[in-house]
């Protein structure tokens, strides 16, 4: 019997080696050394059947609880929403889903399409004018920017909130190694969260290449003066980031329009699954600034015509900047990116509309308050525990003594519901606190029971 | 076969853009109705301005459908791109991929509700680390790139830890430019070493390029220019004598599955291309996954969280306490949608399966190699003695020098024969390169429609070279102005308004 996925049978093959004047199959391998030749055979299952499988793996995955069975408030970089099932069926079409980066423009115009649209809608959100086909995630697009910035005002100094998000610092000092860039955070104000303007202005100085915020933060505050951020961080030479939720966009102001030089953030809300991390969807977007373009990592996409001039196509464009011409000197090393959740983030942007987009993030901001509400009003929890505005994401602390945020939500589960990610390892300084997240996917009768029933575990300690 | 692609065109343009279907109240989306309850954003963060596009669904669902019909896949035809190995995708991983055991998961849910998922990582690690003889195997790297950034970081925190600061990294001239990119992010000085006239890297060279900086070669084996690095032993040899670390890019490693492994071949740290080797598709660039393999010495400085397995509770957990870890290079850990399908894939082929993968894709190549290398027009510089593996590199430049018709003008002619491009002036150590890679999931019959394409191309290029600079036709769109598009860059919608005024 054939095989699946290799048509050429072993008759076949028998043929071919005939034809070309090869004796046998090993022969193509003599090339490898004796020493380092596979005697025996990977160890590895035996092949089995797609029938076999799809039962194997959807057995071993059903021991996941997924949230469309558990209630689960969990966000923190990753946040549940419904997607159309037009969007999901677009991105399958296997056109798109098949095909390797657009480097043949005349048969990819498609991809390179569908690209241009995600960049443009990106910009169109953030308030840039650029925008790049994709990043890995927003953490490695925090760790791209501050490379981008030092290498744009040949400063050194990253100053970045003391409340950002662990996993993305962590990233962030990671890309930072090169460069040996120094990474400084810089501390909040204990009541609202808030960034300390007092100690930003004090740390800028002529050695200062960005400073970076989170709007909203990790710990899902809004940061109300980031245009005096701003402000002061251009009188210092430097340039500012600014990291976001997209959806949060639909209603909050565009980091554009309050200074922001650089946009980055987390693309998986715009019509892609979760997927237990990954994979994710970095936006990367700058104002129109040759020093700027010239320094952007990744893949760009570009309006231009045919020869001819008479009709308009699209490219990859700059590609100078990127690895495979450039080699070390290129902007970044990136290839492969996530080209794919930027189609779904363009087909369900396009499906939202500025209006649909609007809604969905009244709602996710009218959710969330609504369970700061109930929450907050139960005797032994706080929420939040900031007193700035917040969008969708917001901080419960359990000050029930004997009661922890891990027992807390320990109880929570044991009646099906997934609580918030404990924030205790990260800001230790906040106690028994974690960060929970509501979207339109949370109907008012499932915030409801998560808050009767938090008030029942509460009581009962 | 005759080819021509869909073009849906306009006067002066292919299918509008979105933006430019746009109408005023339209709308493709539905929401229910929120709590009762209004947020406490002050009005001063509101927005009063947003330009999206609207649109009903069937308009969004018509326009991207057209659009993906003026895009060429792998489900469209042959895609030999080398080095990039565009196999079949097997849909059944699609599917389980979308289940929502997988993809309606978050990462910050308690272990015990994701125990399937942290058993397919565990088990996809040591399926990995098998197929490339090392010791542990981290899941995070997106791509290739990615991977290969983390290695450099691996290297780094190893020499460290050893007292040592080591600040060069050798490559070869035939190397992956993110080799170079990778190498340069993580701060090393890049050292290029020649390769020699059997295409191979030149030992002579390396050794001499080599000293008490070195902190690792990178290599890929095959290289890229189908060879396998025969002296690999001698070259793993001298990398570690004078202390440093032997690098595996992965891109290739379709042309040696159950043959012989990196970690037997001296390999310290390997990356996967899961969307290559492991035929998870790419996307139109993305998204990959690059995981990193390294043998017992470099464990310790892997990422956390690693996904360890508790004998006694019987329950898999994500373990952060790994003291000398690097920390992380990716929110999370990893592409998982990506890795249920290479996992998924690894069960449909077995361990048989896959060394036959490598036989069939090898065999392809060769029928090629040995089909078109003596084709008036076309040449193979370096070793022709011994095989080559999974890809070959064709030279045009006879054709190029006696009719004027160079690899770029074959690669998109080929276009409307209905076949990719092969990879053009890569590896750049080849003049007018064309990199070809078959995979094993090609029929004889296309390998010889591809053959006989490329026999006509060069018949063409002696009797209509003309045809040949026209070229492509028969696809959505003809040549566009890459100049141009460069040195006035348009990068969005709103850039494109501005021109237009």
């Amino acid at each position: 019997m054939g095989h699946p996925y290799i048509p050429n049978t072993r008759e076949i093959r028998e043929q071919m080696l005939d034809e070309i004047g090869v004796a046998s199959v090993d022969d193509l391998f003599s090339d490898i050394p004796e020493k380092i030749r596979l005697k025996k055979k990977l160890k590895l299952p035996a092949q089995i059947s797609e029938l076999e499988v799809t039962r194997d793996v959807q057995k071993m995955l059903a021991h996941n609880k997924p949230f469309t069975q558990i209630l689960s408030f969990l966000g923190g970089g990753l946040w549940p929403h419904h997607i159309p099932a037009h969007v999901r069926s677009l991105v399958q079409r296997s056109e798109f889903l098949t095909s390797y980066t657009p480097y043949q423009a005349e048969t990819s115009q498609g991809m390179l399409q569908a690209l241009f649209e995600y960049q443009s809608m990106i910009c169109e959100l953030t308030g840039m004018d650029i925008s790049n086909a994709s990043m890995y995630d927003w953490a490695t697009a925090v760790g791209e920017a501050a490379l981008m910035c030092a290498r744009v005002t040949g400063r050194k100094k990253i100053l970045v909130p003391e409340l950002m998000s662990q996993e993305r610092f962590s990233v962030l000092q990671n890309y930072a190694i090169g460069p040996s860039l120094d990474i400084v955070k810089i501390g909040y104000d204990w009541a609202s969260g808030q960034l300390d303007l007092s100690q930003l202005r004090e740390r800028l100085g002529q050695d200062v290449a960005c400073v970076y915020i989170e709007n909203p933060s990790y710990l899902g505050f809004l940061e109300t003066h980031a245009k005096e951020i701003a402000d002061a961080t251009h009188k210092a030479g430097a340039l500012f980031v600014v990291g976001v939720n997209p959806i949060s966009l639909g209603l909050l102001k565009a980091p554009g329009d309050y200074g922001a030089d650089i946009v980055v953030g987390e693309g998986q809300p715009l019509g892609n699954p979760i997927s237990f991390g990954g994979p994710t969807l970095g936006i990367f977007a700058c104002r129109d600034d040759t020093k700027l373009i010239r320094q952007i990592p990744g893949r760009l996409v570009g309006a231009t015509t045919t020869l001819d001039e008479k009709t308009r196509g699209f490219t990859m464009v700059l590609q100078t900047r990127e690895q495979h011409i450039r080699r070390e000197r290129a902007t970044s090393n990136i290839c492969s990116n996530e080209a794919l959740c930027a189609v779904a983030a363009a087909i369900y942007l396009a499906s939202l509309g500025s209006r649909g987009l609007r809604e969905l993030a009244e709602t996710c901001a009218a959710n969330a308050s609504y369970a700061i509400k109930k929450l907050g009003a139960i005797d032994g929890l706080e929420a939040p525990i900031f007193t700035s505005p917040h969008f969708n994401e917001f901080t419960l602390r359990c000050t029930q003594p004997k009661l922890g945020i891990k027992k807390f939500n320990a109880k929570l589960l044991k009646q099906g519901i997934q609580g918030g990610k404990s924030i205790k390892g990260e800001f230790p300084e906040f106690g028994e606190t974690a960060l929970l997240c509501a979207t339109e996917l949370h109907r008012k009768e499932d915030i409801d029971r998560l808050a009767d029933i938090a008030a029942e575990v509460v009581v009962r300690k | 076969m005759k080819y021509q692609q869909a073009r849906w065109a306009d006067e002066g343009r292919l299918e509008p853009l979105v933006f430019e279907l746009s109408k005023a109240k339209r709308t493709g989306y539905t929401l229910p109705p929120k709590a009762p309850s209004e947020s406490n954003i002050p009005n001063k963060l509101i927005r009063t301005e947003l330009e999206l596009p609207e649109l009903s669904e069937p308009e969004v669902v018509r326009h991207y459908t057209r659009l993906s019909q003026m895009n060429y896949g792998v489900d469209s035809g042959f895609y030999p791109l080398g080095s990039c190995t565009m196999k079949y995708n097997p849909k059944i991983c699609e599917e389980l991929a979308a289940l929502e055991t997988a993809s309606c998961i978050h990462p910050y849910q308690d272990e015990d509700t994701v125990q399937g998922a942290l058993e397919l990582m565990y088990k996809l690690e040591r399926y990995l680390a098998e197929i490339a003889g090392v010791a542990r195997v981290c899941l995070h790297p997106s791509a290739g790139a990615h991977g290969e950034f983390l290695g450099m970081l691996l290297t780094r925190a190893y020499h460290r830890s050893r007292g040592k600061e080591r600040n060069e990294v050798i490559v070869p001239d035939s190397a992956h430019g993110t080799n170079f990119a990778s190498a340069a992010m993580a701060g090393f000085d890049v050292v290029v070493v020649p390769s020699n006239s059997r295409g191979r890297v030149d030992l002579e060279a390396l050794r001499k390029a080599m000293s008490k900086r070195t902190a690792a070669l990178m290599l890929t084996n095959p290289n890229t220019l189908g060879l396998f690095e025969d002296e690999i032993l001698k070259i793993a040899e001298a990398v570690h004598k004078v202390g440093g670390l032997l690098y595996y890019d992965g891109a290739n490693l379709n042309g040696i599955l159950g043959k012989t492994r990196p970690g037997d071949m001296g390999f310290d740290i390997v990356h996967f291309n899961l969307h290559k080797t492991f035929s998870t598709p790419h996307g139109g660039g993305g998204p990959g996954a690059g995981p990193i393999g390294v043998t017992k010495r470099l464990e310790k400085f892997l990422p956390v969280p690693m996904v360890e397995y508790d004998k006694k509770r019987k329950r898999y957990y994500l373990n952060y306490r790994c003291p000398q870890s690097v920390g992380k290079i990716k929110s999370f850990y990893g592409n998982f949608g990506v890795l249920v399908k290479a996992y998924a894939y690894i069960l449909l082929m077995g361990a048989s399966g896959l060394q036959e993968v490598t036989e069939a894709a090898t065999l392809n190549a060769n029928y090629i190699m040995r089909k078109l290398r003596d084709v008036d027009g076309f040449e193979i510089k370096f070793d022709t003695s011994g095989p080559c593996k999974h890809e070959v590199v064709l030279s045009a430049e006879p054709m190029n020098k006696n009719y004027g018709v160079n690899a770029r003008a074959i690669a998109k002619r080929l276009l409307d024969y209905g076949i990719h491009a092969p990879t053009y002036y890569f590896p750049p150590i080849v003049p007018e390169a064309l990199m070809i890679e078959p995979t094993e999931t090609e029929t004889k019959e296309e390998l010889d429609r591809f053959i006989a394409a490329m026999k006509e191309i060069a018949e063409d290029a002696k009797s209509h070279p003309d045809k040949l600079l026209a070229a492509p036709t028969a696809t959505a769109i003809g040549r566009l102005d890459e100049t141009k598009a460069s040195r006035e860059p348009i990068l969005s919608w709103k850039m494109y308004r501005k021109m237009a005024k």
